[in-house]
């Protein structure tokens, strides 16, 4: 059987088509085909969180899809929520705080942080630990992110 | 690590599923949310030659109840499940069972059928179906049968289902008036698998324990209904000697393995500490 599959998705807004070994997983597909370097590989086993990628809205490991499985779906990477300005006040905040060092984790965390507000905009820091447990930060011992998060949710909140 | 080269067919059809299953028999894999199964083709635990993604086939997911029962798809994914009022009302252990599933991220793709299918031992779902007393519906080309999912779970990653079967949906009784349930698991990580846990489901009415389910996870080689603690509950009140009862029962009932979270020993302490833990709330 063949072991390529072609594949039609939207990346950050824009269409992509192409052929792929079926075993390319999406993060590694993002990553080598499409040069967007800012999602991480880590365990690959979908431990550590520093994969996470949007797929049709709701964040997924990119280790754990495969880019075949993307086909037809709407992506978005670190890149696209950045350009976006979608989380502009998260990355601000982010750093403003202190909440990364050497940034390996932060595009995971900030998609996790960002899904979390959205679906629940003023979490207790207890709420915010739990939706963060399945992201790794080896630098930050954590405090400074759940501190970022939380301002961003009252920022939001103030905002309206 | 990277996974061995496999071809990938995304079936739209049960009928598609059966017929690649019948050629390629072994070297085919069902592919659900993807959650263990591609964890493990990354570490090259398994190579199949085939992947049969089964996501894209209609009517396998959803939930709903009629006639006492309350039925979920196969391929229904952990956050839908999370999310759903019918479940939280008819079928609260699963309800409480859910945030310890996992992370986010991962409960927005891993499925109850992938989790039931795959069997691990430390799972929650599958302690819990045995604790509901849910059914397994497996379809095969030439029809479907029902397994309970007291006969299903067969040994270390090891099930009744056979090879050229989907498992198509779980139906859980809707739990009578009178029961109560209580959920309780010792994890290092909030999300990780359980180190020791349990899922109980039964009645306190009148202040004696009745017909109660104790069903452990992480205990043994699969989930395991603890039927000698659950006959030690029978009739009697909430006390110490009671609780006691159960927790010296579990001897006969449980076998923890000796693996990276520890000893046996320190397992069968974790079991009574959650025992004690799980029955305070039954009898609240
Ligand atoms: C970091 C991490 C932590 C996790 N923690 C937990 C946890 O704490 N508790 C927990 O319970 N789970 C946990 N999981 C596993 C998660 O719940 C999985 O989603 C689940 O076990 C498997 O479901 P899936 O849909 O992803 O199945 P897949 O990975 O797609 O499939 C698993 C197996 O089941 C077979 N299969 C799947 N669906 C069917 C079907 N309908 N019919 C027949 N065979 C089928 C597949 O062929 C495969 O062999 C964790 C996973 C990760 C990566
Ligand atoms: S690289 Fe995907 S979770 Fe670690
Ligand atoms: S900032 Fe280095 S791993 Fe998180």
């Amino acid at each position: 059987m063949d072991k390529n599959v072609d594949i039609s998705l939207t990346v950050n807004g824009q269409e992509v088509t192409r052929r792929v070994p079926a075993r390319t997983n999406l993060v590694d597909f993002v990553r080598y085909e499409l040069e967007l370097t800012g999602s991480h590989v880590g365990c690959e086993h979908g431990v550590c969180g520093a994969c996470t990628i949007r797929v049709d809205g709701a964040i997924v490991r990119g280790c754990l899809m495969l880019a075949a499985q993307a086909d037809g779906a709407t992506v978005e990477t670190i890149e696209g929520v950045s350009e976006s300005t979608e989380i502009a006040d998260l990355q601000k905040a982010f750093h403003e705080r202190n909440a990364l060092q050497c940034g390996f984790c932060t595009p995971g965390f900030l998609l996790t942080a960002q899904e979390l507000l959205s679906q629940n905009p003023s979490p207790s820091r207890d709420e915010i630990r739990e939706f963060i447990s399945g992201n790794y930060c080896r630098c930050t011992g954590y405090q400074a992110i759940v501190d970022a998060i939380e301002r961003v949710a009252g920022e939001r909140q103030a905002a309206g | 690590m990277k996974p061995a080269p496999f071809a990938y067919v995304r079936a739209r059809s049960l009928d598609a599923v059966f017929d690649l299953l019948d050629e390629h028999g072994d070297d085919a894999r069902i592919l659900a949310g993807g959650q263990s199964l591609m964890a493990t083709l990354n570490m090259r635990l398994s190579a199949p030659e085939v992947l049969i993604d089964i996501n894209h086939i209609d009517g396998l997911s959803g939930i709903e109840v009629n006639n006492g029962k309350v039925r979920i798809g196969a391929l229904t994914r952990h956050n839908a499940i999370a999310a759903s009022p019918i479940i939280a009302e008819h079928a609260p252990l699963i309800a409480q069972a859910m945030p310890h599933i996992a992370h986010q991220a991962i409960r927005n793709r891993g499925t109850f059928g992938g989790s039931i299918a795959f069997a691990d031992p430390a799972a929650e779902l599958p302690a819990v179906s045995r604790a509901v007393g849910a059914d397994f519906i497996l379809q095969g080309r030439n029809g479907t049968r029902t397994v309970a999912a007291n006969d299903f779970f067969l040994g270390l990653f090891e099930t009744a289902r056979e090879p050229e079967e989907v498992l198509v949906a779980a139906e859980i009784p809707v739990i009578p008036a009178n029961e109560k349930t209580a959920f309780t698991e010792l994890a290092r990580r909030h999300g990780d698998y359980a180190i020791m846990g349990v899922a109980a489901q039964g009645s306190a009415d009148g202040g004696n324990f009745s017909n109660i389910r104790l069903a452990f996870f992480g205990a043994g080689d699969r989930p395991i209904l603890a039927q000698a603690a659950n006959a030690a509950l029978e009739g009697q009140p909430y006390s110490d000697a009671t609780v006691a009862a159960a927790q010296e029962a579990l001897g006969a009932d449980l076998d923890p393995m000796d693996d990276l979270n520890g000893p046996p020993e320190m397992k069968m302490h974790l079991a009574r500490v959650v025992t004690a833990r799980v029955l305070a709330e039954l009898a609240s």
